[in-house]
């Protein structure tokens, strides 16, 4: 049944989704951009950023302890990652990447459930943001207005990071011309290894900020992963502002329909995106030749 | 008359296939274990001709799969569908269906774009079975069931129920469906396909449609995916809601890049592991789920140090172990000079061709990028028959002039008449087709296949037209395909060199091959960017007269920064500079010219 009440807790719940899914897809944007690596572990760093963060709560009881732990355990894992496995694959067929990348996330995903088991495991949201607060038309959990803020802020710091600092310029301009960079005299390595850091540590972050929301099972980075890529081909490959973008209207499009029939989610998502591939080949802020 | 030789891996094939039951059961090996393989084995088999062969790696092939399957599963158990053969046969014939569909979205883009749409499809497909669909499906619940087919043979009738008796049956489906796939590569398509995959710019330079290519090899995956979900289906007596899953897709490249992709048995191989070593870790280990972990750990390890699958290190084990000697014995391979080659092989009549009068035409041609103006205004004329140079110092804009030619970038303004038809805006293949192609200024060839195969692909562009199905048709049967390949073999020296793969060959040889796969598509108009850059001077000696011989019969337009050679060959040159024509006229005036001399040494007269 209708009620604008209801209507509007779906557009908020589509706005926390959406600012979740973009905070994760601009991780992978970037990597992919910078490095030209399509990380399918992308997802699995997700839910081992929310695992890592359960762990930091489990030990000391702290919410705000358990974000930033997850979030560095996730800027070492990626670091780590490139360092052993990804340098290896920067020379070798597109194919070969996506295959050991989805190797990896397999075995992310295993190490988890070896750990953890399957059962979900709860985070629960720290004491200052539980309970309800009423938005004037409906009531709405308060955690989740928490979650909007916190990932505005961690994308206004990733942006802050790409568009205000010296990293961030060799960032952008190697996402235009890696090879140009390189010949410039500065260490791309170095910077690639940083970029998959920061890349991981956004999904890693957007994990355990979202454990509260759900639940942690070993599984969820699957779903998490499609999503993403959904709003990468709506955005555009290496589009900062495109992952953005993208994220937002994915979140909406699942949201809304899900109101109406939760069956129809992942339809609808399709069909944005089939409509932008058909109207907008390279995304609605991509540019032709960054694939 | 087939020779056994050329059948041996159907042979192999069909013996392993009869072995199996008397052998497997000594290795510990359950027969449902080896009817689960040869499911995935056959599943694989579609899989591999999209990814190995053609180069598109697909995470989203449990779509097909589970459509087949479903399909299938609800006519034997709900629509009460007689026959169980015929049941399959329409779920593949879905499969296929939905695949030509999914395939006009998925294709639209290329290589990871390509990974990402697929895995959002698989999942799409999973979402619809699961609730939309649940009615006809049976959601979360499946469609349990499913019965066995039998064969009437006149006098009993034989009940393929499980395990070993279900064998024959999975088993000849296996064999017809790995037959059927050994045509198809060995299939001009097959050529075209793995063309695709090497090189998607020159196969479709040469003049193939390779979308229309490339939306075939979906197909294909998708109708053998649908199959394969039919018997698991009938495997299981029950159609599980499973088969759709991200999980499946990801199993199947997995089991296909531990195998070894781009081989057709790879999969098999890689399901035989992947399973048996499921069993091994669940059963005699103990493990319980952690063996998936362990099987994530060899795959990585794989991938990282096994390139091309166990397939491929069994290749290379075999190469250390036994081809050093055979190397050793072989006479050290000379470099073949060119023999002029007393019959130049003209270009092939088509029609519209011109014998005499003007059969290229540009007017008023112009490109901008941006605010750059990389040609402005050219008009240039050349007539049948001619052979045509055009000098110019760099930049002067000869290969952006050259790219809008053959109508590889379109032109900003002017018209382009080749004969007699306007091409302008046409696509690359097109013009192709039509008689006008291009050697390219850096070597743009089909790198891990052999000489020969690289001048087949150009040539069944000519022979076969831009787009055909003969899937099953031997490249042997092609009317004029060998002639035209030993012909152009001969023509560019390269025939003792003709099955080495062109990764090996040295850098002139490649020179002389990528002017080879441009003669292959016998163009009546040929252009060559810079066919002298990087040659020693004999070489250049030996490639200037190649151009000679080739120059019979056919209209040809050289770029050249080797002006000696060039003034030697071509009978009128045109001079670009800074995107305009500067000039035209024999060597000898071109020689004199004093603008000509300014425009190289920038106004220092002497």
């Amino acid at each position: 049944m209708f009620t604008w009440a209801n209507f509007f807790s779906q557009v908020f719940n589509g706005l926390a989704l959406g600012a979740l899914l973009a905070l994760i897809s601009s991780g992978l944007t970037i990597i992919y951009g910078t490095l030209g690596v399509l990380n399918l572990a992308h997802g699995a760093m997700f839910m081992m950023g929310g695992y890592a963060g359960y762990v930091v709560y489990d030990a000391t009881g702290s919410f705000t302890l358990a974000v930033a732990g997850g979030a560095l355990f996730m800027l070492v894992v990626g670091v780590v990652m490139e360092r052993i496995v990804i340098r290896h694959f920067y020379q070798r067929p597109h194919e070969d990447q996506l295959l050991v990348t989805f190797g990896i996330s397999i075995v992310m995903v295993e190490v988890v459930r070896l750990i953890f088991t399957s059962l979900s495991k709860t985070v629960p949201p720290p004491p200052l943001l539980t309970g309800i607060t009423s938005l004037g038309v409906t009531f709405y959990p308060t955690y989740r207005i928490a979650v909007v803020a916190i990932v505005a802020v961690a994308l206004l710091v990733l942006y802050f990071i790409l568009y205000r600092t010296k990293l961030g310029m060799i960032v952008r301009a190697g996402i235009e011309d890696s090879e140009m960079v390189d010949s410039l005299g500065i260490d791309v390595y170095r910077v690639f290894m940083i970029v998959f850091g920061i890349g991981s540590m956004a999904a890693g972050f957007a994990g355990i900020v979202n454990a509260p929301v759900v639940s942690l099972t070993p599984d969820i980075g699957e779903a998490i992963l499609v999503q993403t890529f959904v709003v990468v081909v709506i955005g555009g490959v290496g589009s900062f502002p495109g992952a953005v973008l993208g994220g937002l209207i994915a979140g909406e499009i699942i949201s809304i329909t899900s109101m109406i029939n939760p069956g129809y989610a992942y339809v609808m998502l399709f069909a944005a995106m089939t409509l932008v591939l058909v109207l907008r080949p390279y995304g609605l802020l991509g540019a032709r030749g960054r694939e | 008359m087939p020779s056994p030789r050329r059948y041996l891996a159907e042979l192999l094939t069909a013996l392993g296939l009869l072995a199996a039951p008397f052998v497997l059961p000594h290795l510990g090996l359950a027969p449902n274990t080896a009817n689960r393989i040869l499911v995935w084995g056959l599943f694989g088999i579609g899989f591999d001709i999209l990814f190995g062969y053609t180069g598109l790696l697909s995470f989203g092939q449990a779509a097909f799969y589970g459509t087949g399957g479903m399909v299938a599963a609800y006519l034997l158990t709900r629509a009460g569908f007689p026959s169980v053969w015929g049941a399959l046969l329409i779920g593949m014939l879905s499969a296929a269906v939905v695949g030509w569909l999914v395939g006009l979205i998925a294709l639209r883009r290329t290589g990871i774009y390509f990974a990402m749409i697929t895995v959002a499809i698989g999942e799409v497909f999973y979402f619809v079975e699961f609730n939309p669909l649940a009615d006809w499906t049976g959601g979360e619940n499946g469609l349990p069931g499913v019965p066995t087919p039998s064969l009437y043979l006149g006098f009993t009738t034989l009940h393929f129920t499980s395990g070993w008796a279900l064998y024959p049956f999975l088993a000849a489906c296996y064999f017809v469906g790995i037959v059927l796939a050994l045509r198809i590569v060995r299939s001009p398509v097959g050529a075209i396909l793995s063309a695709i995959r090497e090189n998607p710019l020159r196969a479709t330079a040469v003049g193939h449609d390779i979308h229309s290519y490339k939306l075939t090899a979906f197909v294909i995956a998708a109708a053998y995916a649908g199959l394969a979900g039919g018997l698991l289906g009938i495997l299981q007596a029950f159609m599980p809601p499973e088969a759709f899953i991200f999980d499946t897709s990801g199993q199947l490249v997995m089991q296909t890049a531990i195998g070894g992709p781009g081989t057709l048995f790879g999969p098999l191989l890689g399901a035989a592991v992947w399973l048996s070593l499921q069993d091994f870790l669940q059963g005699a280990l103990g493990l319980g789920s952690a063996w998936k972990l362990v099987l994530g750990v060899v795959f990585v390890l794989l991938v990282c140090f096994l390139r091309h699958g166990l397939v491929g290190g069994i290749k290379d084990l075999w190469r250390l172990l036994f081809e050093r000697k055979r190397a050793e014995t072989e006479a050290p391979e000379e470099a073949t000079p060119i023999r002029a080659a007393p019959d130049s092989m003209p270009a092939r009549a088509r029609e519209g061709d011109l014998q005499a009068g003007t059969i290229l035409e540009a007017k008023g041609l112009t490109k901008r990028y941006g605010g750059l103006v990389a040609n402005s205004n050219i008009a240039f004329t050349v007539k049948a028959g001619e052979l045509r140079g055009i000098i110019g110092p760099n930049g002067a804009g000869k290969s952006t002039f050259f790219k809008m030619l053959t109508c590889e970038v379109p032109p900003s303004g002017g018209t382009i008449v080749f004969e007699g038809q306007d091409i302008t805006g046409k696509g690359v293949t097109e013009v192709c087709q039509l008689g006008l192609t291009k050697s390219y200024q850096v070597n743009q060839l089909f790198t891990r296949l052999t000489v020969r195969q690289n001048l087949t692909i150009a040539a069944l562009a000519d022979l076969r037209g831009r787009f055909r199905l003969d899937l099953f048709r031997s490249l042997e049967k092609i009317p004029g395909l060998q002639e035209r390949v030993q012909h152009t073999l001969g023509l560019v020296g390269l025939t003792a060199r003709a099955d080495t793969p062109v990764s090996v060959l040295a850098y002139g040889e490649k020179r002389r091959l990528e002017i080879g796969l441009a003669l292959a598509t016998s163009p009546s108009l040929l252009l060559l960017d810079e066919p002298l850059a990087g040659m020693s001077p004999r070489e250049r000696v030996e490639t200037v007269q190649l151009l000679k011989s080739i120059a019979r019969g056919r209209t040809m337009i050289v770029i050249d920064h080797d002006m000696d050679s060039l003034f030697e060959l071509v009978e009128w040159i045109t001079v670009l500079q800074e995107g305009r024509v500067l000039t035209e006229g024999t060597p000898d005036q071109i020689k004199s010219d004093p603008a000509v001399r300014e425009a190289y040494l920038g106004g220092v007269h002497a």
